[in-house]
């Protein structure tokens, strides 16, 4: 008599796989599910978390009921008076700058981490070249801005201890108020992240450059293809899976980019951006309602960068 | 077309002597095989020739051009990969275009080449493919595809068939002979193979440690192999060695293996002669060894005391591996053959095919 051999392990019934699964769950639920409903449920809610949003409109005022944290959250920083208006004002509220950090961000990191890990493959001093570019990631952000606060140091007296200004100076220049610069600024605290995070970039985009067979690099110069071409026809399109993980995970970065614009200008003078503000609406202004709409916000202008990683991960794990 | 030249090439990786002054005329459309176990410097000399890496010293003619310093794109040359070294991102059409795209071809030829070498190679179904769809063997012959359409002067194969099954590997090698028929080219390639190597080489190189053993047709090869290395590495199974002394009696000189006594063969008597008292290596190919019952007619007996150790059945013939004295040697017999394993049996050599060494040198004695 032929007896089917079912595994003990298919035995378990209904019950037992959500035994195994149980702690995960209950971790998740209290330290994420929740908080993110009741984030949600604060940002329809007023200063203090205890009557509707839309108590808290102004009688003369635009108000958008329930929603008013988020006509708040979404259009307090834009000035409606003209088109023109609206564009600058927009151009110079946190998102705005989000924006700008995101174009000049993500383009320098990756551009530079691309450039450094293909030029530092041709040195023999590869390992201290690029240690030496990827040591700003161990230093915390907080630290990385308290060095450049000093780097971008803008004396009112006559001395200049900056690293920047006292080199204009010394060559006879004025000094500059970057950090105090409104659009100035901004590019400023830009540059330090690229500082940061260039590094993280290179290493990753250096793995990629090294899997390429170098059979394939040795094919296309005996087809005849110029170092340039080789790098832009070959190159780039092995290895663009990894760049587009490489932009997306930055994307998400720098869309919550905090720490460098709370330590060197607190958001201000023109440099704020969205993470910020909802810090200072939660922490500064003890206001629930409108700092968790800012967080709402912010979500979801991360989702599609996180759906977008997601995807191709798993596109790159069923290759395996 | 073109001839390839090699002179005093030498290349260094560090402290290590990949190629050590290698000197090698390559005529125009002919098919050379560099072969040689791993690390004997086959796949550098190709790549010295391709210009993928630098000579430490020496000079390389292709034509009358001297390439040293020219760049692989413009040595007029095509590679063929043991990786086959596919671009993964292009379709076979692009892959095989991509050369001559380069090259700023008119569309129209381009299309033309690369479907008639994708026809020629019945790949014309795989060209809108991604090399990640193909199969290897259809890979390969993309490989090919693409070095043929550049219509070079000369061809580079660095290994091109390692990667394949044995029976594609055969339908391979042939397709790799008739291309070469076809496009009168010069072809070099390079190969761990002696079976390949014999197959389709018009002159073979044999590389050990960077130096050049020898290079001939592959019959001068087999027959009358400069060394102890070349006799080795070529024939399938390898030629059997025997330790012996070369002994003067009676006008006649012979070697001594202690199992048994090989008179010199006629021809050699001289040669053989100038030996005596010498330590020798004496060389017998497993075909010249057989079972007394099925020896050819012809061939100058000479009857030794065997042990069989084991029988090996290929179908058509027999290996034995015989022992006698303190020797292990194969015989290559008809498959008709009574001896099996633990057997004391008789076996013929044939004395007149022989080859002699010396001991020291490992060179031929002739």
């Amino acid at each position: 008599m032929a007896e089917t051999v079912v595994p003990k392990i298919m035995k378990q019934g209904k019950v037992t796989p959500w035994l195994y699964l149980a702690p995960a769950l209950i971790v998740m639920t209290i330290f994420i599910v929740y908080p993110m409903f009741n984030t949600i449920g604060l940002s329809l809610r007023d200063k203090s978390g205890t009557a509707s949003a839309a108590v808290t409109c102004s009688e003369d005022g635009p108000c958008w009921g329930i929603f008013e944290n988020y006509r708040y959250a979404l259009t307090d920083e834009i000035d409606p008076s003209s088109p023109a208006t609206i564009w600058q004002s927009f151009w110079a509220s946190s998102y705005g700058n989000n924006i700008k950090w995101i174009l000049l961000m993500v383009t320098g990191t990756v551009g530079l981490g691309l450039l450094v890990a293909l030029l530092s493959d041709r040195v023999r001093y590869e390992a201290l070249a690029k240690a030496l570019i990827f040591m700003p990631m161990a230093i915390s952000f907080v630290g990385a801005g308290v060095i450049w606060k000093f780097v971008y140091d803008y004396g009112t007296q006559q001395v200049q201890i900056g690293l920047l200004n006292s080199i204009l100076t010394g060559l006879g220049g004025k000094p500059v108020a970057w950090l105090s610069t409104p659009g100035l600024n901004t590019l400023a605290l830009i540059l330090v992240g690229v500082w940061i995070w260039t590094g993280f970039c290179m290493t990753i985009l250096s793995a990629a450059l090294k899997s390429v067979p170098s059979e394939i690099i040795e094919a296309s110069r005996v087809d005849g293809a110029s170092e340039w071409r080789i790098f832009w026809q070959i190159l780039v399109p092995i290895i663009m899976p990894t760049i587009v993980v490489v932009i997306t995970t930055m994307v998400i970065n720098v869309l919550k980019v905090f720490d460098i614009v709370y330590v060197m200008t607190g958001g201000n003078y023109g440099s704020e951006v969205i993470a910020n503000r909802m810090y200072t609406e939660m922490y500064k202004n003890f206001h629930s309602g409108r700092g968790t709409a800012v967080a709402v916000v912010l979500i979801v202008a991360i989702v599609p960068f996180m759906i977008i990683n997601i995807r191709r991960f798993r596109e790159q794990e069923a290759m395996r | 077309m073109a001839q390839v030249t090699y002179e005093h090439v030498t290349k260094h990786w560090g402290d290590v002597v990949a190629v050590n002054d290698l000197n090698i005329e390559i005529a125009d459309k002919e098919f050379l095989v560099f072969v040689g176990p791993s690390g004997c410097g086959k796949s550098t000399s190709l790549r010295l020739l391709a210009g993928l890496d630098d000579l430490t010293n020496g000079d390389i003619y292709i034509g009358d051009r001297l390439v040293n310093e020219i760049p692989p794109k413009d040595r007029d040359i095509a590679m063929v990969f043991q990786s086959y070294a596919l671009y993964p991102h292009m379709s076979v059409y692009d892959n095989m275009a991509f050369g001559l795209k380069l090259r700023k071809l008119p569309k129209a030829e381009i299309d033309q080449r690369v479907r008639h070498a994708a026809q020629e190679l019945g790949i014309e179904h795989l060209l809108d493919r991604k090399p990640k769809a193909l199969s290897g063997g259809q890979r390969q012959r993309v490989a090919v595809g693409r070095a043929i359409v550049r219509e070079p002067a000369v061809f580079l194969m660095d290994e091109p068939l390692s990667n394949l099954d044995a029976k594609l590997r055969v339908e391979a090698r042939a397709m790799i002979q008739r291309l070469h028929h076809r496009l009168e080219t010069t072809f070099i390639y390079v190969t761990h193979d002696q079976t390949e190597a014999m197959t389709m080489g018009s002159r073979i190189a044999v590389l050990k440690d960077g130096i050049l053993q020898q290079v001939n047709t592959p019959q001068v090869l087999y027959d009358k192999p400069d060394n102890v290395f070349v006799a080795g590495f070529i024939g399938s199974p390898s030629m059997n060695f025997f330790d012996a002394t070369m002994i003067q009696e009676n006008g006649g000189a012979y070697a001594d293996t202690g199992a048994f006594r090989v008179r010199a063969p006629e021809s050699k008597r001289d040669a053989w002669m100038q030996t005596a008292g010498r330590r020798v290596i004496l060389g017998v190919r497993p075909e010249d060894i057989h079972d007394p019952n099925y020896a050819p007619p012809g061939i100058r007996p000479l009857e030794v005391e065997a042990l069989v150790d084991v029988r090996e059945l290929m179908g058509n013939e027999v290996f034995l591996y015989l022992k006698s004295g303190n020797h292990d040697y194969i015989a290559r017999v008809d498959p008709r053959t009574a001896a099996y394993v633990g057997n004391r049996i008789e076996v013929v050599f044939n004395a007149e095919n022989m080859h002699l060494f010396d001991a020291e040198t490992e060179q031929a004695l002739r």
